[in-house]
């Protein structure tokens, strides 16, 4: 009776599962298929296509209004930038926060958490001007630029990080002469890199779809992000070319969700402490 | 004997720098010098004119003179530009006395140490010390700067926008002038009935929505989290891996492929509804069925988050907590609903808040989806799903109603700062950091 209770409990889980697992992968997979499909209509007979076709990834980067190839680069670019540079600075400054204490530290943190409640909309006009006061509008340095200072109010994780790797690690290395950036590089790089995983790829990928800083700083079409020219044909083509719209969506979404699936358990870990430490 | 100190004091009072070529400190000196010089160059011919147009916000606007039979365009103040640039003078100021603070103690200082005896620093000495006892904040000058000017300025200049009139149409820079008006963006706000009633309706969905959002999306990953972890349950793994793909898509792609699955006419959603024999449905752009499509989709972008936070807690659940409840002859669903339960609710109530504020301001999932859609006749510049924060993206770049905007920027602010602040009071890492160790 017992057993058979277990079978009935374990079989109703596989169909829920299976159910959401479908619902979770169907959009994905539609928007794959639509992109290998003939035509341009966002209707089709069926879910599978009859043909296959590749043409729509090859107008991306043949047709004269995308310039695709150039976007991607772009991106490439921008994302691996403020990538490094957002880590580099996160975890020198969460460090000091976490590490020393000092007159105003409290204070800081208290900034921080304050400035992070404000809806990030707020600032778009200002930056916007100051940039151009900079002549820096059109260039991908102040985009990077944006991205990095804006990172380091989201490094709190990284300061709950660093609290709790114990103290006397680095007293011990203060003993044996090492001064504050070798201990930093040698003993508190190294331990935290799960956490740096964590926080280069969100970088990277926050940087790869921004389209609203993005299209307010880059206004001609060469230094255009693939966020940016991903926004501008739907805003242009997608009712009359949907496929197109297809293609250019996959070619954006693949490398960040390798990335991420690949390096889930990273992600896993991130959003947890993230969530416990605050 | 107090010779030295307050002599170098004094002398890094009248210019910076003097005190400490006094202390012998050559190098030291002549850098505070050189900041001086080279603030007091930027500074003395911008700070009168940036002052004055951070009070008045210009006096002249743009002139259209007929000389002749052409127009000519006499440029006046750029109102806008005067409010940006009186903010960073005002900021410059404020470091440059930082600067001269600091200068001013620093002098004193070392003119005690010399006063009992003892040699002052050389340069390379004054680099160890400074690399050593102001190690964290030499880790923050860079991050500070930054955020200084790239987010706390811009938040200053917003937040000064809700107290002046600039927005579309009379008062738009540089044909027209902005000027300050108090507290009346926020009278407005309240008293004129077609903002008010704007205001209320939309913070009205904004607040069922965050609720609604938060609460689909944790009992959702509560759901598959529990599937997932029960015992007989096979390739654990690979289910936690398909479920986690809507979290790997980025959002700017996938909310604009479900805009296209929930298409009235073509899309597939009302495709398989018509075989099935049922009627098609105004997923999008009927008002009620929008909210919902909205919140379907959230639950989609959603629940991974909270799935992988919930199997984060679940494993953390103490084995023998089960097997002492197995003892006493509890059955699995006693088991859940004593020790299960209790445990994550405990350990996941922060979270909870904090994705509470942050579906507040959803921005994503509203703007990508339905961008506010379908469009509310009695509301100024905003549709049926419009949330706080879209409305005021939308009132930002595509009405100019600057002023409006920001006063509803400040509000949000109020509104989340009110909920984070409960959290962070409770929060491990603000507060009671130092206890681990």
């Amino acid at each position: 009776m017992r057993k058979r209770k277990g079978v009935l409990r374990l079989t109703i889980s596989y169909i829920i599962l299976i159910i959401i697992a479908i619902c979770a992968l169907y959009p994905a997979l539609w928007v794959v298929l639509s992109s290998l499909r003939p035509g341009a209509s966002l209707y089709s007979e069926h879910l599978w296509p009859d043909r296959f076709t590749l043409s729509h990834y090859k107008e991306l980067f043949h047709n004269k209004q995308f310039q695709y190839g150039t976007w991607y680069l772009n991106t490439l670019k921008i994302a691996t930038l403020t990538m490094i540079f957002s880590t580099i600075l996160m975890t020198l400054s969460m460090y000091a926060l976490s590490r020393f204490r000092f007159k105003g530290r409290q204070t800081t943190l208290t900034v921080m958490l304050v400035l992070g409640m404000f809806p990030s909309f707020m600032s778009l006009i200002a930056i916007y001007i100051f940039l151009l006061q900079l002549n820096l509008l059109d260039t991908h340095a102040a985009i990077i630029l944006v991205y990095s200072a804006g990172s380091v109010l989201g490094g709190f994780l990284v300061k709950g990080f660093y609290d709790t790797v114990p103290r006397s690690l680095d007293e011990a290395a203060r003993i044996d002469g090492a001064n504050h950036m070798q201990i930093f590089v040698r003993i508190m790089l190294p331990l935290s890199r799960p956490v740096l995983t964590y926080i280069a790829l969100t970088s990277f990928a926050g940087a790869w779809v921004d389209f609203i800083f993005a299209r307010l700083v880059l206004r001609t079409k060469e230094k255009w992000t693939l966020a940016v020219g991903m926004w501008d044909m739907v805003n242009s083509f997608q009712n009359s070319n949907f496929t197109l719209f297809a293609a250019g969506a996959v070619l954006i979404a693949i490398p960040i969700t390798i990335l991420f699936i690949f390096l889930q358990n990273f992600l896993v870990q991130g959003l947890t402490s993230g969530a416990s430490k605050g | 004997m107090k010779r030295h100190r307050a002599t170098a004091a004094v002398l890094s009072v009248l210019s910076m720098g003097l005190g400490q070529l006094y202390n012998r400190q050559f190098g030291k000196g002549i850098l505070f010098l050189c900041i001086q010089i080279a603030s007091l160059i930027y500074l003395i011919p911008r700070a009168g004119h940036g002052l004055w147009g951070l009070i008045t916000l210009g006096d002249q606007a743009q002139q259209r003179v007929k000389v002749g039979k052409i127009t000519k365009v006499i440029q006046g103040d750029h109102s806008i530009y005067l409010l940006i640039d009186g903010i960073i003078i005002v900021l410059l100021i404020l470091i440059v006395a930082g600067i001269y603070l600091a200068n001013i103690y620093d002098a004193h200082r070392i003119g005690k140490v010399r006063d009992t005896g003892d040699k002052p620093n050389n340069i390379y000495q004054t680099y160890q010390f400074v690399t050593d006892r102001y190690f964290p904040h030499l880790l923050l000058s860079v991050p500070a700067i930054g955020v200084l000017f790239l987010t706390i300025m811009p938040i200053l200049f917003t937040i000064m926008l809700a107290f002046t009139n600039y927005s579309s149409p009379g008062h738009i820079p540089p044909a027209k002038l902005v000027d300050w008006v108090g507290f009346q963006t926020f009278a407005d706000l309240i008293k004129l009935k077609s903002w008010s009633g704007t205001f209320l309706g939309i913070l009205k969905w904004t607040v069922i929505w965050a609720v609604v959002a938060t609460f689909t999306t944790y009992f959702g990953g509560l759901l598959v989290a529990l599937l997932i972890e029960q015992s007989g349950i096979r390739f654990k793994k690979m289910w936690r891996t398909v479920f986690i793909l809507p979290y790997a898509i980025p959002q700017l792609i996938s909310l604009l492929v479900m805009r296209n699955l929930f298409n009235g006419q073509f899309g597939p959603i009302n495709q398989y509804l018509k075989a099935f024999g049922l009627g098609t449905l105004p997923w999008l752009t009927d008002p009620f069925w929008a909210k919902v499509t909205v919140i379907v989709v959230n639950m989609w972008v959603g629940i991974p988050v909270s799935m992988v936070l919930i199997l984060g807690v679940l494993t953390s659940i103490p084995k023998d907590m089960y097997e002492a409840a197995e003892v006493d002859g509890a059955t699995a669903f006693q088991k859940f609903r004593i020790i299960t339960l209790p445990f994550i609710l405990f350990s996941t109530a922060p979270i909870l808040i904090t994705q509470f504020a942050g579906n507040f301001n959803n921005f994503n999932v509203i703007f990508l989806l339905t961008g506010g859609a379908p469009v509310n006749g009695d509301y100024q510049y905003a549709g049926h799903t419009d949330l706080l924060v879209t409305w005021l993206y939308s009132l930002t770049l595509n009405f100019s109603q600057f002023n409006m905007a920001s006063a509803i920027g400040i509000i949000i602010f109020i509104i989340v700062a009110t909920f984070s602040i409960i959290n962070y009071r409770r929060s491990r890492s603000f507060k009671e950091e130092d206890m681990i160790q």
